[in-house]
């Protein structure tokens, strides 16, 4: 197998991490739904239920990668910032934070790190089977109003 | 009933020490050690601490929805619930048997499962443990070091998941949120050019599976006396078995073998599970404890999984898996071996065999077919089980008149084990913490004998902030006198 796409892959990769179950939590799906309506140019829009090591793969060949994720705590109604790779504890999980993504980028692949961005949405509720609530629904136009106006300047 | 070390005689002034949540495991786990004043171990529990409402979460539903809803109760093993669920399903619409195409399709997407969950529970959740050792460096103990150390092996892991997501991708529909199985058969089959994709990767990923079998049987026999003893204890054993006795992951009967190897029961049909296996329910856990009814909770508990499939069965059918499965029955000497590390070895034997079995599914024609769903006559009742990556996992539905789902029952692979592994923790407390103090690395070993069994607490949410390992050590009057957490150490209070 190779490590390296193939051709015609979009400079920009968007991936939204969530479960559209679990409440606040799906604000990383429905942030990739939302932006497929807008059908932007050079963007690839990917979802998952959580970051995991193979993701590294999807970031080869990239000029831009923006992560979105529901945040537990933090700014509201959202933060916006650059990652940088990182063997976090999330380095020994199950489901891998952004800079542990990174970090194994550079560990698996001989590729230029591109720059890469968390765009971290502030959530409340996480229960399984409950709606999202009306805060993070907020939040979450307002994160995609700063992200399009960003991906289409 | 209360197993040793299960509940302590007299647990007021005893010292308490909590891991939670443990790390590399996923979900909401959390495991409880009572240490007297010479810190003598008198009491260890495996907590689940979140109560999942699972359900709850599906009753209601129109059943069709159920296949794709139950997906989201678990980001680690979607498919698994998926085609337990479209099993299930099956029945309520009135379908025994699918079609060639559909079975096939069906199979391929779970190999492909298997295939890349396997991967990274060896490459990446354990490697670190079994290549460096259990109380090495923490800062090097995690697959950033393993990548440093063994950067071909951290490689072999990456590509392996992509390769068994790409299989679920092509037979889903999706890499995830996939909609390939449905009640009665699957709504897609596989192009001519999609399988030659993946067929021109598959040889190669059979060698590396070959690899990785021999890198396990390695560190095994190595160490064979670690390994054979670490948290190791005699149990029974459960999974589905195929037609003859073969290993099958994706459909077949209930077997069950008594410590020694004899069977208990055979050829049992899964859809009336709940006249062998019942459960029991602890005060102290949200969790059950699943064990054979015939045998009652203290003798009939029981061990899913890898290491009961390997040597339930009576053959593999794929030829390089069945040659390594001879060869780790013989390591037993005639009897069934109880190592809990040797999860790892029977683990990448499956890995080997779904690789196998994976080529052999791209070699049939039937899965390019386009005889895709059959009908029949409906039915209230639905039981789906299958041999998911951590073990036999049953999803049992009652669908009413109006097509929507009024009761559901499900036990997952993790609950089987449950007694299992408060048995193999409370085995290493006993040999490693009695008398000694606590650090990291002592307290590692708990985590190494859970991590075997590759639990699927799950099925939390993973929002940002919400993943840290906590190990918090309490004094005999129950103050929290130190907290470590994984990538930092700070004092309470």
């Amino acid at each position: 197998m190779r490590l390296n796409p193939g051709p015609g892959i979009a400079p920009r990769l968007i991936i939204g991490i969530g479960n559209p179950s679990r409440g606040d939590d799906a604000i990383g799906p429905l942030a990739i739904e939302r932006l497929e309506a807008l059908a932007l140019p050079d963007v690839e829009l990917l979802t998952d239920f959580q970051l995991q090591v193979e993701h590294a793969l999807d970031l080869v060949g990239r000029r831009e990668v923006v992560f979105i994720d529901a945040a537990a705590s933090g700014a509201a109604p959202f933060s916006f910032e650059p990652a940088a790779p990182a063997a976090d504890a999330s380095a020994t999980s199950h489901a891998l934070s952004p800079a542990a993504v990174l970090q194994a980028f550079l560990r698996v692949t001989d590729e230029p790190l591109p720059p890469a961005f968390v765009l971290a949405v502030r959530g409340y509720e996480f229960e399984l089977g409950a709606p999202m609530s009306a805060a993070a629904a907020r939040n979450l136009d307002a994160a995609l109003e700063m992200l399009v106006s960003r991906l289409t300047d | 009933m209360s197993f040793e070390l299960e509940t302590a005689a007299n647990p007021a002034g005893l010292q308490r020490v909590v891991i939670e949540p443990v790390s590399r495991v996923e979900g909401h786990g959390k495991v409880s050690i009572l240490l007297d004043d010479d810190d003598q171990v008198k009491q260890v529990r495996l907590h689940i601490v979140e109560f999942r409402g699972f359900e709850k979460f599906i009753q209601g539903r129109p059943y069709w929805e159920i296949p794709v809803m139950v997906q989201r109760l678990c980001g680690i093993c979607p498919v698994s619930h998926h085609l337990a669920a479209a099993k299930a399903l099956d029945q309520v619409v009135g379908v025994d048997h699918l079609t060639p195409t559909a079975d096939k399709i069906r199979r391929l997407m779970h190999y492909g499962q298997i295939l890349q969950s396997h991967a990274l529970h060896f490459f990446h959740l354990s490697s670190p443990d079994l290549l460096f050792g259990f109380d090495s460096e923490v800062a090097k103990r995690n697959i950033v070091g393993v990548a440093a150390e063994f950067p071909e092996i951290a490689r072999q892991g990456v590509l392996l998941r992509r390769f068994g997501q790409e299989v679920i991708r092509v037979t889903a529909g999706k890499r995830v949120h996939g909609t390939g199985a449905i009640p009665g058969g699957v709504n897609k089959a596989v192009t001519r050019e999609e399988r030659d994709v993946l067929l021109k990767d598959i040889y190669q990923i059979i060698g590396w599976c070959r690899s990785a079998v021999a890198l396990a049987k390695r560190l095994h026999l190595a160490n064979a006396g670690l390994y054979n003893s670490f948290g190791a204890f005699r149990s029974n054993l459960l999974s589905l078995v195929g037609p003859r006795g073969a290993l099958d992951l994706y459909h077949g009967t209930l077997r069950a073998r008594d410590s020694a190897g004899e069977i208990i029961f055979d050829g049992v049909d899964y859809s009336r599970y709940w006249e062998y296996l019942t459960e029991e329910v602890k005060p102290w856990s949200y969790m059950k404890f699943p064990y054979i009814r015939e045998l009652g909770a203290e003798e009939g508990w029981y061990k899913v999984g890898p290491l009961a499939r390997v040597q339930n069965c009576d053959f593999i059918p794929t030829p390089f898996a069945d040659a390594e499965r001879r060869e780790f029955v013989d390591f037993g000497g005639g009897l069934p071996v109880h190592a809990t590390l040797a999860y790892h070895w029977a683990r990448m034997i499956e890995l080997l065999f779904s690789a196998e079995a994976i080529k052999d599914l791209l070699h049939d024609d039937d899965i390019l077919g386009d005889e895709l769903v059959v009908e029949g006559e409906h039915r209230e009742r639905g039981v789906g089980v299958i041999e998911a990556p951590r073990g036999t996992l049953i999803h049992h539905y009652r669908v009413n008149e109006d097509d929507v789902v009024v009761r559901a029952n499900l036990i997952v692979s993790t609950t089987h084990n449950n007694q299992a592994m408060n048995e193999s923790i409370r085995h290493v407390a006993k040999r490693y913490l009695n008398g000694r103090k606590l650090t990291e690395g002592l307290l590692n070993h708990i985590e190494v004998a859970i991590r075997a069994f590759d639990p699927c607490l799950s099925c939390a949410t993973h929002a940002l902030g919400r993943m840290p390992l906590r190990i918090e050590l309490f004094d005999a009057e129950g103050a929290c006198i130190d907290t470590l957490v994984k990538d930092s150490h700070e004092r309470c209070g």
